[in-house]
């Protein structure tokens, strides 16, 4: 099907392009067919049941659905006929007779009123059926009206064949047809994630969103908060509010939102929102409190400010310039972050800029680098719809990065390998075709032993390995004693299943992995990102469509605040900054002599508070207080510094401990430039006003630079965009005006007219000698094993429904009533042993901390280990989790610590 | 909606109402080994209905689990057909006996409104009482199943009776079986393939030749339908339409009760010559009996060899008169709901499973094989001969094998014994529900493919259902709408709303004749299958030649 196809339509010669349905090139070419059913996006499948566009066909008996029929050479078709009108006028005239008239209509303005306003049809002659359904409000985001309904099962589309959450489902039979539910349960009660689409997709207001929508003052385009994804959407905006929002067709989401994006707007509202700066009082103590606004007192900017920088500055010039630190935002913009590090090397005069990344894929990067020089993913997760097959390990997508899990479902849906490497059950196992349930903390134990494999078997590339890579040798030698045969009782899965997949991954066309937390964070992570950059490369599945690395990137702008600099080694574009070169271009481009000696890594920070090193920070837009390894201590060291100036949108946890704080803007109030994890640059714009008192990120930062003296001037975010660009290679071809024109471009990109390049190295690597480095993965155990007194594993990490620490989702109205309690995950059997239910109250103990929180059965995690994610403040995991770290990514072991478990 | 489970507080389980443990168990176990392929799944449902006589959502859940499939699309395919009972139940109990009256139009004639209220009234909680779409008995109107057991000439007396006595079996008639078969002189033309080899070239020009046209409703040309698979490249399907479920036909059943070898034949023979490997016979549920002649006769043809390489597997329908339209057929054998396809693609090109796929009626074959063993020109000579399904208000209703184009008076006199005592001929149907209807003025018209087009009808499946002075043709209109209504499948506007509506349109005394004519042409014009495009017949052919609309 890639010719053009020229017919008739309507007595005119037209040409339709490869692909194309009747009703597209008759849309091309400036005439709408009406539609219900059908929804006009590359990715939903035409279904043709509506009938309300059909058309006639010469020499066919009855009349063709436009949105399915594709033409065919000298085909005639008529569109506007007596016939094919009268039929389209009637199948509306049909629907219309039992939807509540458009008075009542759930949505007045839906997609079904207005074709049949177009029709001149404002009631139908036929009589109305006796019953209807009732309404289903069980849900608190979404509102089910099926008396509205039309069958037209484009929201079984949606949640089957785009999201593939595999909740709708059209069950009955004829009249009696109807959506349901899983089993005809309610929509509250059922398995549904809240994604939307089918919200999104509904033309008749049968599925709408839980809040009354009114007529929208204006819109505007701008991106998602939360993940890495960065889901392009549309916000729609009334008496400068946030009304709703939409998802819109960008590169990484294809108009496809998650619960979280869709739902979870209304954050910037809450009415714990800081509109003051805060400056402490004296006397107080540094802490968590019940009423922590009690321990300050509002202030103006600029005694705020002067406090803030004041502070900064006098440590700085009694302690040294190794006395603070600063941690930056990878929620922030890319302006934000690199104005941040430009600050603390500028100002503070060290290296002692971090970011969470520390916390997330900072081993991952460290392997990256060490392998191949780059720090990010070598292929977008869209990638999955071209590869054969996918490793998905270590990784939770279908709850941390939902819409990039549904691109990996579509492609295993169309029949592509999925291989799922994770210790619990997750969403994505059931479309798996293996689930490597292996035992905690061996990862590397089962990767070396699929590596021997491939090398045993003579399942490797041997040109890819020739030409592109060194260090096999050392690989081959060191996999010799990793045998499946030996491993397996080590890593808990058996022999035949780790030389199946070896077999599937090494001998397929196109071959392509995905890693997430599992894998980073862990006192292995370094080894276990070199054990996956070992597999693509001995079997060359890296530089073409379909293959590659992918680490899931977490935050927003993770990726962004990464290549901006934030970090303690690198200046930004991952530059050392103990490359005298390097260091000279950016002491000439801000003027001032820079430090020579790499800074202190997040956790680093907090042992060096602890030992009086360091004195003073300025966090923004971080929350270590929940988010820190062993919080306790960290939450002690923040007590410790002389001077803490947080900067943020809420009193989160952190900013309980600060001096002075100072109340930022939230993402929808600003604009900038973000970059995703599959390294598209992407355009936030301001929505709507940030609340009176608050203040944009870099405004601030600019600020309390000025009142350290370094008389920075930036009319705004492009002035700093225009100073990276100064030095950063990575935004080469990337204007703002091309950002705000295309709304995304890849980096690298090597014109100003094309696109980015989305697959990296199909030639070569940008290492010195061009080849990848390969480096052996040693098997380290876990940090802190069970043993009698901790003899449970606890695994921390994510919900759905939350963002991390929860500082945002939290105070999202729909998110926190989705998930409103802080529960502790267990097995059937686990509960069964120690003899509870589900809901009561116990406590979680390890060697640094307790938590009480309740019980949820979860036949996904294994027994021996229990699950508890970090964002509920009052059963913090983080107080139990153990803060030794990584040997070369400095990130510590939030995925593997013992504990006990106590009934109360 | 499903009522809710005892309150548990969401936040302590996972989200959705899970799989209890015990029932998983007890599902693997009743599914023991068999294969989980996606297309099973209504073989699946099947088999925990038999089971339990019911499907209770836990099992549900438990099944979807174990298929790797979703709960949405188990629910949605479990609750698609009428067979499947959804409950909540967790079963325990005996299984209570389902009582299926038939509501066909013959059995309608017979009386059957009577007698479903009357079992209703007495058997009502002890027995489900339901009804039941025509079950093809219309010969032995009126027809009741108990459980999987028709009691013909039904009354309440011997209805009670058989279900007193637990009789849920259905009866298997003597038939002609493989020994029998081959000892008096079946699967000649088959076993000369196996002995000799396929002369593709000399089978198909025969056919043509005869003219052989397909006998479930289409009256396709069998050779042209060939045709099409002569380009067609890799892995083919051949697919036996056994769904014979137009109201008044009960031919196909005639043919596999009693020598279902001569369909066989014609289908190994059809499967040969396109380069199948794989038969697959869709039966309608309600032939119970049959199906357990052709699982023994299947059996025993594999056994034998006779089958060579080609594999033939048997599928059960489950209660969907649409399953009989081709496209819905191929949708139900994957395992789905029966929703016919938008077309093209055609069968031919992507049918089952993607794959070219050939599909033919049970007769079609048992016909291409007399048409091979003794000949075209034989074929021809006797005038072509087909089954018409007859019954209604005649003396001798039965499958009467006549020469195409027989008329209606020919059947009722030569065949029939005449009119029943006291009835006159007043109105017929020449092609079951979806025909039309006919008045007696027609009938020394030719019944045969085309040859009633210039009124409108059309003789499809030749279910001829005969009415008298003593019927209500618009009380016939009602039971075939009404028919169509439970039957559309609801996949589009015109068939599943224009249905209904047309139901409640001519419940009335009288009818909006212009307001249906326009319904109408919509259903015609804008439905996607025979159904919806057909369903309008009835009405419109009686407001045409009985004036039906007045009151």
């Amino acid at each position: 099907m890639t010719k053009q196809i020229s017919f008739f339509m309507d007595g005119q010669r037209v040409t339709a392009e490869p692909g194309e349905s009747i009703w597209d090139v008759s849309r091309r070419l400036g005439r709408t067919i009406p539609h219900l059913c059908h929804k006009d996006h590359k990715d939903y499948r035409a279904d043709g049941n509506c009938r309300a566009c059909v058309v006639e066909i010469d020499g066919e008996r009855v009349l063709a659905p436009s949105c399915r029929r594709q033409p065919e050479a000298d085909m005639k078709v008529v569109t506007d006929s007596p016939r094919a009108d009268k039929a389209r006028k009637m199948v509306v005239e049909l629907l219309l007779a039992d939807q509540p008239d458009r008075a009542h209509a759930h949505d007045e303005n839906s997609k079904l009123w207005q074709w049949a306003e177009r029709m001149d049809l404002t009631e139908s002659r036929f009589p109305q059926r006796s019953t209807k359904p009732d309404c289903d409000s069980s849900h608190p985001a979404m509102t089910v009206q099926l008396d509205s309904c039309i069958h037209c099962n484009l929201c079984v589309r949606a949640c089957r064949e785009i999201q593939v959450n595999d909740v709708i489902g059209m069950a009955g039979r004829g009249a009696d047809a109807r959506i349901v539910f899983d089993l005809e349960d309610a929509m509250g009660s059922s398995t549904c994630v809240a994604c939307g689409e089918c919200v999104e997709a509904c033309p008749t207001g049968a599925l709408l969103p839980a809040r009354k929508q009114q007529f929208d003052d204006t819109t505007v385009n701008s991106l998602c908060p939360y993940c890495g994804v960065g889901c392009q959407m549309t916000y729609h905006v009334k008496d400068g509010h946030i009304q709703r929002v939409e998802g819109r067709d960008g590169p990484a989401n294809h108009s496809r939102l998650c619960v979280k994006g869709r739902f979870g707007f209304d954050y910037i509202q809450h009415p714990g929102r800081l509109t003051k700066p805060l400056i402490r009082k004296p006397g107080t103590v540094k802490g968590l409190s019940e009423n922590p606004m009690d321990n300050f007192r509002e202030a103006g900017w600029d005694e705020a400010l002067q406090c803030a920088s004041g502070g900064l500055k006098s440590i700085r010039d009694e302690f040294g310039r190794y006395a603070l630190a600063g941690f930056g935002s990878a929620k922030c913009s890319n302006e934000e972050a690199y104005l941040f590090q430009k600050l603390v090397r500028q100002g503070f005069g060290s290296n002692n800029v971090d970011h969470c990344t520390r916390l997330c894929h900072a081993s991952s990067v460290a392997a990256l680098m060490e392998g191949m020089n780059s720090g990010a993913v070598t292929a977008p997760f869209t990638a999955a719809l071209d590869a054969d097959v996918m490793i998905v390990i270590g990784a939770r997508p279908a709850s941390n990065h939902p819409v990039a899990a549904s691109f990996i479902k579509n492609a295993a849906k169309s029949g592509k390998t999925l291989i799922v490497i994770d210790p619990r059950g997750q969403g994505l196992v059931r479309h798996a075709d293996y689930h490597l349930q292996f035992t905690p903390g061996r990862d590397v134990a089962l990767l070396n032993a699929i590596i021997h494999t491939i090398i045993e078997e003579d399942l490797i590339n041997k040109d890819f390995i020739t030409n592109r890579t060194t260090g096999f040798d050392d690989i081959k030698r060191h996999v010799k004693n990793f045998s499946p045969e030996k491993m397996s009782a080590i890593c808990g899965i058996d022999a035949v299943t780790i030389r199946t997949v070896a077999r599937t991954y090494a001998t397929a066309n196109r071959s392509i992995i995905f890693w997430g937390m599992g894998i980073s964070q862990h006192v292995h992570g370094t080894e276990n990102a070199r054990a996956l950059i070992t597999l693509a490369m001995i079997t060359g599945h890296i530089g073409r469509p379909g293959t590659g690395l992918h680490p899931l990137r977490g935050q927003n702008n993770v990726q962004g605040a990464s290549d901006a600099g934030l970090i303690p080694i690198v200046y930004p574009d991952y530059k050392s900054v103990e490359d005298d070169a390097v260091r000279k271009i950016y002491e000439d481009l801000w003027g001032v002599e820079l430090d020579n000696k790499t800074g202190l890594t997040v956790v680093e920070i907090m042992a060096a508070i602890h030992g009086d090193d360091i004195k003073g920070m300025y966090i923004l837009g971080e929350n270590p207080a929940m988010s820190d390894p062993d919080v306790s201590h960290a939450r002690a060291a923040l007590a410790k510094l002389n001077h803490l100036v947080v900067q943020d949108l809420f009193m989160t946890e952190t900013a309980q401990y600060a001096d002075v704080i100072l109340p930022a803007m939230a993402f929808p109030e600003k604009t900038g430039t973000f970059t995703n994890t599959n390294r598209q640059v992407q355009m936030a714009r301001k929505v709507v006003d940030g609340p009176d008192g608050t203040r944009p990120d870099w405004w601030i930062t600019l600020a309390i630079a000025n009142g350290m003296g370094l008389n920075w001037h930036y009319d705004g975010p492009e002035d700093v965009f225009l100073e990276m660009k100064k030095t950063m290679r990575s935004l080469d071809h990337i204007t703002w005006q091309r950002l705000d024109d295309e709304g995304a471009v890849t980096y690298p990109c090597p014109g100003d007219d094309v696109p980015g390049d989305d697959i990296l190295f199909g030639k070569s690597f940008p290492t010195k000698d061009g080849r990848a480095k390969l480096v052996p993965a040693k098997s380290i155990a876990p940090d802190e094993m069970p043993d009698d007194d901790y003899p449970y594993i606890l695994t921390t990490g994510r919900l759905l429904e939350h963002w991390h620490t929860g500082a945002m989702t939290r105070r999202a109205e729909t998110l926190s009533s989705l998930e409103p309690v802080a529960t502790v995950s267990m097995h059937p059997e686990t509960l069964k042993k120690m003899d509870i239910e589900p809901g009561d109250m116990i406590a979680v103990a390890s060697r640094r901390g307790r938590v009480e929180l309740r019980t949820r059965i979860q036949p996904e995690v294994p027994e021996g280990m229990v699950f508890i994610p970090f964002c509920f403040t009052e059963a913090a995991a983080n107080l139990l989790t153990n803060p030794n770290l990584d040997p070369f990514g400095k990130i510590p072991e939030f995925k593997f610590c013992a504990v006990r478990v106590e009934k109360i | 909606m499903a009522p809710a489970n005892k309150i548990k507080p969401k936040e302590f389980y996972p989200k959705g109402r899970g799989v209890d443990d015990t029932v998983l168990a007890e599902v693997r176990q009743i599914l023991h080994d068999r294969a989980l392929g996606r297309d099973l799944l209504i073989e699946h449902l099947h088999l925990l209905n038999d089971c339990f006589g019911e499907l209770s959502r836990p099992y549900l859940a438990a099944l979807a689990s174990v298929m790797k499939l979703s709960m949405a699309e188990v629910y949605e395919v479990a609750t698609f057909y009428h067979h499947f009972k959804i409950t909540d139940a967790l079963p325990g109990g005996a299984k209570k006996i389902t009582l299926r009256v038939c509501d066909g139009i013959a059995c309608e004639l017979a009386g059957a409104k009577k007698i479903y209220a009357d079992l209703a009234h007495r058997l009502g909680t002890e027995v489900n009482v339901i009804h039941a779409p025509c079950v093809g008995g219309c010969d032995k109107a009126p027809v009741a199943v108990v459980g999987e057991n028709q009691i013909f000439g039904a009354t309440t007396e011997t209805v009670v009776e058989n279900i007193k006595a637990k009789r849920t079996e259905p009866k298997v008639p003597e038939y002609q079986d493989l020994q029998s078969c081959l000892d008096e002189g079946g699967y000649k033309v088959w076993q000369n393939i196996l002995q000799s080899g396929l002369d593709a070239d000399k089978i198909k020009s025969e056919l043509d030749r005869s003219g052989l046209k397909g006998l479930g409703g289409a009256g396709f040309p069998v050779a042209r339908k060939w045709g099409f698979f002569e380009k067609a490249k890799g892995v083919k399907y051949v697919c036996v339409n056994a769904d014979e479920g137009e109201p008044g036909t009960f031919k196909d059943r005639h043919i596999l009760e009693s020598r279902p070898h001569q369909m066989i034949e014609g289908a190994l023979i059809a499967a040969r010559v396109i380069g199948s490997e794989d038969i697959y016979i869709y039966l309608r549920d309600e032939y119970s009996g049959v199906r357990k002649i052709l699982t023994t006769e299947i059996k025993a043809l594999q056994k034998s060899g006779l089958n060579a390489d080609i594999q033939i597997h048997l599928r059960r329908g489950a209660g969907a008169y649409i399953c009989g339209e081709e496209s819905a057929m191929l949708e139900s054998i994957e395992g789905k709901r029966g929703l016919p396809r938008n077309r093209p693609p055609f069968p031919a090109v992507a049918g089952l499973f993607g794959k070219p796929t050939l599909i033919q009626n049970v007769e079609t074959l048992f016909w291409l094989t007399d048409i091979l063993t003794n000949g075209a020109d034989d074929y021809i000579n006797r005038g072509r001969p087909h089954f018409y399904s007859l019954s209604g208000r005649v003396k001798n209703p039965g499958v009467k094998c006549a020469p195409s184009g027989t008329t209606l008076r020919r059947l009722i006199d030569d065949f029939a014994g005449g009119m029943a005592d006291g009835h006159t001929l007043k109105a017929f149907l020449p092609g079951g529900a979806s025909g039309g209807v006919l008045p007696s003025s027609e009938a020394d018209t030719p019944l045969d493919f085309g040859s009633l087009d210039h009124l409108g009808c059309f003789i499809g499946s030749s279910a001829v259902v005969v009415f008298s002075d003593r019927d209500d043709i618009k009380d016939v209109c009602r039971n075939l709408i009404n028919f169509f209504k439970n039957e559309s499948c609801g996949q589009c506007t015109p068939c599943r709303v224009g249905c209904e509506k047309m139901a409640t349109l001519i419940a009335e005394p009288q009818w909006d004749k212009n307001l249906i004519d326009e319904l109408a042409e919509c259903m015609r014009d804008a439905s996607i299958c025979g159904l919806g495009q057909a369903a309008p017949n009835p009405v419109i052919s009686s407001m045409r030649f009985f004036g039906a609309e007045k009151s």
